[in-house]
This record gives structure tokens, sequence and C-alpha cells, in this order.
């Protein structure tokens, strides 16, 4: 198990990030929509910490003494999904408010009831 | 063509596009170069134990700068989108009544949540955690509140000194750090490294790490406050 940890993460972000998509691309309600993208991100995520994985690495924290006791995972795609969460996070936000503006005005989640944009 | 078939066949494109990055895959035995220059040099670099820590805050802050603008961008935008005149609001809008275990456990485990997520974010440079994480507890807090009481009101005033105020904290010591040290830009050399592992280490980390911290708690408290206030226009 432990030799194919890397393989099983990266494989269960695949399967997140393309049930995302699928989600992103079928649903009409637009909440339903947010949340496929919601689930694509965590998928991206995912696959970004499996990239970074070392066999048998453990998180890059030091002891107390400051010395490395195992050896690492590496740190760098670990920052980069940090920031890349609350990206995310600030991305959902703002679309949920627009979702909450869209109803308030048609009182309709349906995707197909906007085409003021559509050409 | 039929709408079905076009959303099967992109999915099945990213799939492809997807799945050599899944084969070739293996699990490095080793880290990648700049990941072994961090791991050997971080704790002399910036003195912090937490080696994740010391690439957010400390070797790329300025990306940590562009993520803390988005956040502040989103919330503005969401400030504007959804305010609700005086005119038309509604001081007490008629909510659910919430049961009896989600007002009392509210009142109970806000305090615990918030001190957990100053613990986190003091905390950020010898254990896993940071200002990020600390300040999305806090919030979590926050949000606990408006689930027991909808019509809670947040107060803006202090919410928005706070994070301000934070803010320009976090911006002005990179700047300091820019003009008095050779550090350059969120230098971690503005106070003495300390040893590694103690609370009071680690330069300007702690401090960065309770500014950003603060500004993100709040500023996610106040986008979770919009919204709810949003819901009393008439």
């Amino acid at each position: 198990m432990d030799q194919y940890l890397g393989q099983v993460v990266m494989a269960i972000g695949f399967i997140l990030a393309i049930l995302g998509l699928y989600g992103l691309l079928s649903q009409k309600n637009m909440i339903k929509m947010i949340l496929g993208f919601s689930i694509f991100t965590t998928g991206v995520n995912i696959i970004m910490v499996a990239i970074g994985y070392v066999k048998g690495g453990t998180a890059p924290i030091l002891d107390a003494e400051g010395n490395a006791v195992a050896k690492f995972v590496d740190p760098v795609p670990q920052a980069l999904v940090l920031t890349s969460i609350v990206i995310g996070l600030g991305v959902t936000a703002m679309m949920l408010a627009y979702v909450m503006k869209l109803y308030q005005d048609k009182k309709s989640l349906n995707i197909n009831d906007y085409k003021d944009l559509k050409w | 063509m039929d709408k079905k078939f076009m959303v099967a066949l992109l999915v099945a494109a990213m799939a492809v596009i997807l799945f050599p990055l899944f084969q070739s895959f293996e699990g490095g035995t080793q880290l990648s170069e700049l990941g072994q220059y961090y791991t050997q040099n971080g704790v002399s670099d910036t003195g912090a134990t937490n080696l994740v820590a010391s690439v957010v805050v400390t070797y790329r802050g300025l990306d940590t700068l562009g993520e803390v603008t988005i956040l502040f961008l989103a919330a503005s935008i969401i400030s504007f989108f959804l305010s609700v005149s005086k005119d038309d609001r509604i001081e007490n809008r008629t909510v659910m009544s919430v049961t009896e275990i989600l007002s009392t456990a509210s009142q109970t485990l806000v305090p615990i949540i918030v001190l957990v997520g100053a613990y986190i974010l003091v905390n950020g440079h010898l254990t896993p955690g940071g200002g990020f994480q600390g300040g999305a507890i806090i919030a979590s807090g926050t949000l606990l509140m408006f689930l027991a009481n909808p019509n809670h009101k947040l107060n803006h005033t202090i919410i928005h000194v706070i994070e301000s105020t934070s803010g320009i904290a976090f911006v002005a010591i990179g700047v300091i750090g820019v003009l008095m040290m050779d550090g350059g830009f969120l230098s971690n050399k503005l106070f003495d490294l300390g040893t590694p592992g103690e609370v009071i280490s680690a330069g300007a980390m702690p401090l960065i790490n309770i500014f950003l911290g603060l500004k993100v708690g709040t500023e996610l408290s106040n986008v979770l406050g919009i919204f709810v206030e949003s819901q009393n226009e008439k």
C-alpha cells in the first residue's frame, strides 16, 4: 500500500477533477455548477500535492531542535496548493454572490433562463 | 450536435490530457533541486521548523501578497454586490428557530474555536498551520455564530479597522525589509532569528502570520456577514 500511495492519491485527484468537470458541464442548476467547480478545484489540488510526493516521505516539519528526522516530501507544491485553496475559496464565494444576485432578479437558478449574454 | 455528446467529448478530452501525467507518475525517490534547497537551508535561512510556512511566508512572500490581494478583491466585490441600503432593510427578519442543542453548543464552542484558530496562527512557523489556516478557523467560529442566530449583527467598523490595519502592517513589514535590510521584500531578518522551535523565533514570521491570520479571519467573517445580511432585503 505504502508503495503505491502516490498513485492512489493521484488517481483520487483525477477522479475528482473529471467528476467535477462533468458536473460543471452537465448541471443546469447554478449552485450545482459551483459545487462541480469546487470539486474540480479540489481534484486539481490533490494532483498537485501528489506530484510533490516522495516515496517514504513525511510532512516537511522539522523536530524541535530543527533537525530533519526523516525524508520529506516536497514543500513547494504544498505551498502552491495553500495559495490555490485560498484563491479557490475567494472565487467560489464570488460566484455564489453572483448567483444570489441573479436569483433575486429572476427567481430562477436554472442557467437556461439567463440568455442575456448568449449569442 | 447533441449537447450530452459534447459534454462527454469534453470530459473525455480532459481525461486524455490528464492521463499521461498519471501514467508517467512514479512518486519520486528524491526531492527536486528546489525542494532540496528548502529542506537543507530552510532552518538556517528562516529559523522556522515548518518548511511549508517558510516557503509561503518568506521564500515566496510576494506570492502570498498577491494571494491576500485576490482575497481582498473578492471580498470587496462581494460587499459591493450584495450590500443592502438602509431604506430597504428589515432589521429583524423572522427565521426558523434553532434547536437548543445548536444555540447552546455555539455559545460553548465559539470561544474555543477562536482560541484554536489563534493557537494555530501563532504557532504557524513551528507546527502545521499558519496565517491562512488560523484565519479560516476563526471565520468558521463566526459561521457557527450565524447558524445559531441569523440575526446576529457583526460590528463592521471593528472588522474593517482590524482588516485594513493588519493589511497595511503586512505590507509595511515587507517595505521595511526592502529599506533597512539586505533581504529584500518581506525579509525575515527584521528580528533576530532566535532558536528554531521556540514560539518567538524565525524573525518576522510569527508577526507576519498573525497579521495574515487577522486579515483572513476578519475578511472571511465579513464575507459571511454580508451573505447573511443580504437576506434582510425587503
